[in-house]
């Protein structure tokens, strides 16, 4: 019965005429009928991958399967410190674009929201950065990164400050800031690459007009009285921005946390491209990419790549049980 | 609840200070001039890296590196196009991404409606199940497909071939979803006419749920065209011993790692690769944005 309800046959199924029995029959056959190609495209291409690469990161798996070795893959990982390194990387990423972009974007769309002359050109302006290919976008920043001849370094000596190397640095940059002074910092707090702070800067650039979008959107929903009944009562501006605005754009807010974090979990193109072999930019991404590339373990290189998944799988997770509690819905 | 609570703060608040006039909404003119300037820095600040692409594109070898750079160009020449499509494929490149784009496109349409229909407006064994199974799919993430999906095309002996680079995406879970809101959202008198009328399910789906659910279309297919456009990792994998189906990003991603030091070079090259979109969101931008605010919005 209840196996029945679970697979959508109707309820009066044993006591249905016959004829209506086939007629259920001869539907469910004409709706697989219409599902046939997504089914047969998601079930090889995504659901049997899925299965396909945990077996594989059982595997000692290079270019052909060698053997079965149970988790060691995974047992390996956790002693790599090319992997963990990595981790780290993927933490200053996600640590360094989510919250400052999410900031700035509100800050542009707060403003973009106003009645002001030029919104649509601004708000234009904004997106194209989100529909460039990162790849083409990437090897813009790269060439204004340029130690030599980019235009960031003339900015700097026009500013009287001494030139950077930029994408080519692998120093930490709490190190380099303090390095003047004298100050050696242990390898631990020397902060993200300058290289990696690039990447950084450069993919804000390039997903702030996303978030700008949704964020109007967000300010779009919520009910102008209750901003105007605010403005009557003296309220500030800046008072209506904290007290209303941000706790009703909470739902949004959570929304792009999530969906920006996962993103950025998942960066390649523009690290690919700006600094592929440097290993204080190798995100978890890139050690995949590499791994299974460069080095040719399959094996191992999905065991990893199963990593990233639970750990995108935990943060969705943690962050819905936050969420849950934190998110003002305004009701 | 909370944010009643601190409207009623606020009010208070405001009482204990002078009331303000209704009309400082508007902005007072210090404000304006404050947003306008934030707006102009960061509207310079987000343009800027497209001036530069641009401006050094048409520049000649000597100037782009010249010390120190020039902001305006002394000379400006067409020379750098000439020379990049000479030195690389772009043309074939480009065609090869309409053709890739495209196809993938059409793929998702096709497959995303026939597929909303079914959940839409026919009652099938197995429902529940397939719907909760699709919607999981949207949880795994590519790089986690990556490997166990390069291995299968190589034993179907796909490894560079265009049907590698559009087969695996031609059916797309987000389009699903999306035009079966479409779809449930047209009233149930229509489809109970249709049926009265003897009309079948493509029937129903091509004449009437279709016509009706285009803007749902134009969202899947400029997210999907786009995504399709960019696309990098992928044909990366799995393009690696016939570089003339390289499609546009890997054949730019490529010309960087080989002429990256001719900067006057890659920038047209960027130039050439980001044109076509860019020109397709200046036409479209309504659709571009609405569309993309709604990928993310999940329908």
């Amino acid at each position: 019965m209840d196996l029945l309800h679970w697979l959508d046959v109707p309820a009066d199924w044993r006591r249905m005429p016959a004829h209506r029995r086939r007629r259920f029959v001869r539907e469910s056959l004409g709706a697989y009928g219409f599902l046939l190609p997504t089914l047969v495209i998601i079930g090889v291409f995504h659901l049997f991958a899925i299965f396909f690469a945990v077996y594989i990161s059982l595997h000692k798996w290079s270019i052909l399967k060698e053997s079965y070795v149970g988790l060691a893959n995974y047992a390996d990982l956790l002693r790599d410190p090319q992997f963990r390194h990595s981790l780290g990387v993927t933490l200053w990423y996600v640590v360094g674009t989510v919250p400052v972009g999410l900031v700035l974007a509100l800050g542009v769309a707060v403003l973009l929201f106003r009645p002001i002359r030029g919104r649509g050109f601004y708000r234009t302006l904004f997106f194209l950065p989100y529909v460039t290919s990162l790849v083409a976008a990437a090897a813009v920043w790269q060439w204004m990164y340029n130690p030599d001849y980019g235009v960031l370094n003339l900015a700097l000596t026009k500013l009287g400050l001494p030139p950077q190397r930029w994408l080519l640095e692998p120093q930490g940059v709490f190190q380099l800031a303090l390095a003047p002074a004298g100050i050696t910092l242990p390898a631990w707090a020397a902060g993200p690459s300058l290289a990696l702070v690039c990447i950084i800067v450069m993919s804000i650039w390039s997903g702030l007009g996303f978030n700008v979008i949704v964020y109007l959107a967000g300010l779009g929903a919520i009910p102008k009285e209750l901003q105007e009944a605010a403005r009557v009562d003296g309220a500030s501006e800046w008072g209506v921005f904290r007290h209303i605005t941000v706790p009703l754009l909470s739902p949004t807010t959570f929304f792009l946390v999530i969906i920006a974090t996962i993103r950025a979990f998942q960066a390649f193109n523009q690290i690919y491209v700006m600094a592929p072999n440097d290993p204080t930019t190798q995100t978890l991404t890139l050690f995949i990419f590499q791994t299974f590339y460069a080095s040719s373990r399959a094996g191992y290189g999905a065991a990893a790549a199963m990593a990233l998944f639970v750990i995108l799988l935990l943060l969705t997770i943690l962050q819905m049980r936050l969420g849950q509690e934190r998110v003002s819905y305004g009701e | 609840m909370a944010s009643e609570r601190q409207v009623g703060r606020q009010s208070a608040e405001g009482k204990r200070g002078a009331p303000a006039p209704a009309l400082a909404r508007v902005g007072s003119p210090l404000g304006g001039i404050l947003t306008h300037a934030f707006l102009l820095v960061a509207g310079l600040a987000v343009a800027f890296p497209f001036y530069w692409m641009l401006v050094t594109s048409l520049k000649t070898p000597a100037e782009t590196t010249q010390l120190p750079p020039t902001l305006f160009p002394q000379t400006l020449t067409w020379d750098n196009y000439a020379e990049v499509w000479r030195a690389a494929p772009f043309a074939r490149y480009f065609l090869n991404t309409v053709f890739i784009a495209g196809s993938v496109t059409l793929g998702v349409l096709v497959t995303a409606a026939l597929a909303a229909h079914a959940f839409a407006r026919m009652r099938f064994f197995g429902r529940q199940i397939l719907f909760i199974a699709l919607l999981a799919t949207l949880m795994i993430p590519f790089e986690v497909l990556l490997i166990p999906d390069y291995i299968l095309i190589t034993r179907l002996h796909w490894e560079d071939t265009y049907l590698a680079m559009i087969v695996p995406w031609m059916a797309n879970v987000f389009g699903i979803f999306l035009l079966r809101q479409f779809f449930l959202g047209i009233p149930g008198e229509l489809w109970e006419a249709a049926l009265l009328d003897g009309c079948g399910h493509l029937t129903y789906l091509f004449r009437v749920a279709l016509p009706l659910a285009r803007s749902g279309l134009s969202v899947v297919a400029i997210v999907t065209f786009l995504g399709s456009w960019n696309a990098l990792l992928w044909p990366l994998v799995v393009v690696t011993r016939r570089p003339e189906i390289r499609p546009i990003q890997l054949g730019l991603a490529t010309f960087t790692t080989e002429f990256g030091v001719y900067f006057h070079l890659v920038m047209a090259a960027a130039t050439l690769t980001i044109l076509p979109v860019v020109a397709l969101f200046l036409l479209a931008q309504r659709q571009f944005v609405e569309s993309i605010a709604r990928s993310g919005v999940k329908g």
